[in-house]
């Protein structure tokens, strides 16, 4: 392992923000040489970390390099199998989260650990209660919610009901939370990924609101603008070591990119512009009910061949159902579909697999749920959707050998790795089970190809591969639709992109001129009439109970 | 006027007995699902608690001495529960299932081991069972027209465990919405991570919850044998426990809702009683049959009417695993 451990750092200013010089100050927490394995996977090899008082320390690094499960260690969700845990200095034991909580350290979970049936109020003092009898210590707990709520300026409704809030404001109680137990050290688990931008921008507001009254903040990502963005200082895991350890004002994307993949890895995805042919697929007047909710509200899009169409907006708001209807899964209610000569209607159905005979290829979502089954190897996975194909059937069995030799193929041409048909789809990595069903549906060529969160928990390195291969594929003429919480990926893939809100298209841009702020507004709807923006409105009220679209 | 009146005392008289072991039942369900914990074994831990009373009682002559055998008895069955499901994370269904299953084989077995009565045991009487307990003032009382009735027909005259199980509705409440405790067994049932990463014991917690299931449910057995009846039968709870489920699950899981519903059930079962042989204007007489089934078809309707709109504690019947 090479640490390349910056030794003097009372040396350095630290961010050039409110710290003081750290020499004299005893880092807020130092862990030293933790590892911790499960079964053969060692999850952290001898990991050291520092984190000074009074700053935002990121830690970076891909899916499965030891992250998660470091701040599990620090937050007594794991006990470490070796190494030390020292908080301001002294020595800790940490068994569980209630000593983490007694150290002073809070956490904020990628999945908030929240009751959405409580209040904001309940919630906070869940653990935290005081004396057995909730009516007094209720009263003290309202009185102490609002006077953090006001020495932090996050701003919410205690008796607000927590699941009728927004992410952003759910966020914001876990923060609370944290607060309330008197958090000092506070670590945030890829805080972001359910944020719009704006509502990104208030957290970061917090942050620095945070470390100007001196708490020490440990923020985990794998979203490399974030760190440059808002963190003093920078670690890097890889493959459950920690690299590296930089200075954020003295490191760019780039270098951390390379750290974290450990090769140089191309960020902007390299493209020329579009050349748009003809109409491949015309879909008008979409809508879809489901149990009485409108998720699709009147949707006309034209994909043409040689293009690729981006569809940006907080998850939830319809992107599922449109991915659905269009790939057949979900019967037209009303509207049409166009597929070259053959049109779908609510009362000319048809099937995903008659959508496919039509060439259009569906990569899911969820790969998980729909994309594959984890339980079948590789080879089964490669061709799930084709397997009446007769290249792969003999008179009544399979022709094993011909689905092997499929599958190796495309393992070869995708960068399938470990290149293994017989392996269990489960056992591979995100990225490579993510490459292996879009091989699937990539080498078919098929005219129209949607795409929904092409790189969710997909590694950086995978990352580049995949959207060279949609680009590639989009100047052969096929025509793609993208689907992806992840706003940077929509803007550096897409020629045209359109924002979904509450079922409906509420704006086109195109996709050189898209600017991330302008996408957030249009995707919190605040460009249009009086609908609510929460970002706006969270500026400054406190009582907070109106409709926002959970 | 007078006798309709005394008759619709009386009905609602034996609607109170009918629904008590409903109730503690239904409180006793609340705990555990509330807490996450599927718990069709009711039916198991009543059936299991009333044998256990009604042989303690028979050998030891006190139906108090009967009540807390059928209260450790009810909790060892909700520990064994609890033993399947948080420690081992087993499905909560079967292993529910599994204890009704063994209540039902044991409570015969044992009684005709011990008894020889084909699975009954001796009948109780004296201080072996709870006998109805007359409230003060009841004789003074009696002298007020149309209160004084209702107090003394309806209110005064039940044994002792009857008004456990009516007190225990606002105890439910309070423990459940005012406490802690509830606070925490309330947060478990929706989101068990939210409670272990505050820092408190999802296991214990859940833990105490089925054990407080287990006492509910031995205060129902132990007036099912020593209260209502005067020993104990084969398979006598007859699936109460379910109807206490159903009804519990009506009530979407809160308290006054429950005990609304076993009321309701409850009553159903006392006009039953009541109709027997009585020929109503029009339609005759109604076979005892009918009425009889009458709480189960209700049941059947009622869950299968209401269920989707019930919302059930979100973590409901899934073992708690930690995970990264």
């Amino acid at each position: 392992m090479s640490v390349e451990r910056i030794k003097a750092q009372g040396s350095e200013a630290v961010g050039g923000q409110s710290a003081p010089p750290p020499s004299i100050e005893l880092p807020a927490i130092e862990l030293k040489a933790i590892s911790k394995s499960f079964g053969p996977v060692k999850a952290n090899q001898n990991v050291d970390l520092k984190v000074l008082p009074g700053t935002i320390h990121g830690i970076i690094g891909e899916n499965g390099a030891g992250k998660s499960t470091l701040m599990s260690i620090l937050y007594g969700f794991y006990e470490a199998d070796s190494g030390e845990i020292l908080i301001n200095g002294q020595k800790k034991k940490i068994h569980s989260s209630r000593d983490a909580i007694s150290f002073g350290i809070g956490m904020v979970h990628q999945h908030f650990m929240l009751v959405e049936t409580f209040t904001v109020l309940e919630n906070v003092m869940l653990g935290a209660e005081g004396a057995p009898l909730l009516n007094k210590s209720s009263q003290t707990a309202r009185e102490e919610l609002l006077k953090l709520s006001k020495e932090y300026s996050l701003a919410v409704d205690p008796d607000a009901m927590t699941g009728d809030l927004p992410v952003g404001l759910q966020q914001r109680v876990e923060i609370l939370k944290a607060l309330y137990r008197g958090a000092e050290i506070l670590i945030l688990d890829e805080p972001t990924g359910v944020l719009t931008p704006q509502e990104t921008d208030q957290l970061f507001k917090i942050l620095n609101i945070l470390r100007s009254r001196g708490v020490s903040i440990i923020l985990i990502t794998h979203k490399l603008q974030e760190i440059m963005a808002i963190t003093d200082r920078v670690s890097v895991m890889r493959a459950g070591t920690m690299v590296s350890e930089r200075e954020t004002s003295a490191t760019s994307k780039n270098e951390l990119a390379e750290l974290m993949v450990g090769r140089k890895v191309l960020l902007e995805v390299d493209k020329t512009d579009a050349n748009p042919g003809e109409i491949l697929l015309d879909a008008k007047n979409l809508s879809y009910r489901e149990d009485g909710v409108t998720k699709l509200d009147d949707v006309s899009i034209t994909l043409h061949a040689g293009e690729i169409v981006g569809i940006a907006g907080v998850s939830g708001n319809g992107q599922t159902e449109l991915l659905a209807a269009l790939s057949g899964i979900c019967p037209l209610q009303t509207g049409s579909i166009d597929i070259g000569p053959v049109q779908i209607t609510s009362k000319n159905h048809k099937n995903p697999k008659e959508f496919r005979e039509l060439s259009v290829g569906h990569v899911p979502e969820d790969r998980h749920r729909m994309g594959m089954v984890t339980a079948f190897n590789a080879q089964e996975t490669a061709i799930m959707g084709f397997h009446e194909d007769p290249a792969y059937n003999g008179k009544v069995l399979m022709d094993n050998k011909a689905v092997q030799e499929h599958c190796t193929r495309l393992m070869q041409d995708y960068d399938v790795r470990p290149e293994d048909p017989k392996l269990k789809s489960a056992n591979f990595s995100g990225g490579n089970q993510q490459k292996l069903v879009l091989a699937r549906e990539m080498d078919r060529r098929p005219e129209v190809l949607l795409v929904g969160q092409p790189t969710r928990g997909v590694d950086i390195g995978a990352i580049e591969f995949i959207h060279k291969n949609l680009i590639a594929m989009r100047d052969a003429g096929s025509a793609i639709l993208v689907v992806s919480v992840e706003l940077e990926e929509i803007m550096s893939l897409s020629d045209r992109i359109l924002v979904m809100f509450e079922g409906r298209i509420v704006g086109e841009v195109a996709g050189k001129d898209a600017d991330a702020r302008q996408l957030g507004l249009l995707m919190g709807n605040a460009g249009t009439q009086s609908k609510t923006s929460s970002e706006q409105q969270n500026n400054n009220n406190t009582t907070h109970s109106e409709e926002i679209p959970a | 006027m007078d006798d309709v009146f005394l008759l619709l005392l009386s009905t609602l008289d034996s609607t109170l007995r009918v629904s008590a072991p409903l109730v503690l039942c239904a409180m006793a369900g609340i705990f555990s699902e509330r807490s996450g914990i599927i718990d069709i074994s009711l039916e198991g831990k009543l059936l299991a608690a009333a044998f256990s009373a009604a042989a303690v009682a028979a050998i030891s002559g006190s139906a108090f001495i009967g009540l807390g055998a059928a209260i450790i008895t009810s909790v060892l069955m909700a520990l064994l529960h609890g033993f399947a499901c948080i420690t081992h994370r087993g499905n909560q269904v079967v292993s529910g299932l599994a204890i009704n299953i063994l209540a039902s084989g044991l409570t015969v077995t044992l009684g005709g081991a011990w008894f020889h009565k084909g699975g009954q045991t001796p009948t109780l009487s004296g201080d072996a069972r709870f006998s109805p307990i007359t409230l003060p003032g009841a004789d003074f009382l009696s002298e007020i027209p149309f209160l004084g009735t209702i107090y003394v027909e309806l209110i005064s005259g039940h044994n002792l465990l009857v008004y456990i199980a009516f007190l225990a509705v606002p105890i439910t409440w309070w423990a459940l919405y005012k406490t802690r405790f509830g606070l925490r067994l309330r947060a478990v049932g929706e989101n068990p991570q939210a409670v272990d990463t505050a820092g408190i014991s999802v296991t214990f917690l859940r833990y105490r919850s089925v054990i407080i299931a287990g006492i509910l449910c031995g205060i129902a057995g132990a007036y099912l044998s020593t209260g209502q009846n005067a020993a104990f039968g084969k398979e006598m709870s007859a699936g109460q426990g379910y109807i206490a489920l159903a009804a519990m699950i009506f009530g979407k899981w809160k308290p006054v809702p429950g005990l609304l519903a076993c009321m309701l059930f409850g009553f159903l079962d006392a006009m039953a009683v009541r109709l027997q042989g009585v020929a109503i204007p029009g339609i005759g007489e109604i076979p005892v049959q009918f009425m009889q089934a009458l709480p189960y078809v209700l049941t059947v309707i009622l869950l299968a009417g209401f269920i989707g709109k019930a919302v059930a504690p979100k973590a409901i019947g899934r073992p708690y695993v930690k995970e990264r």
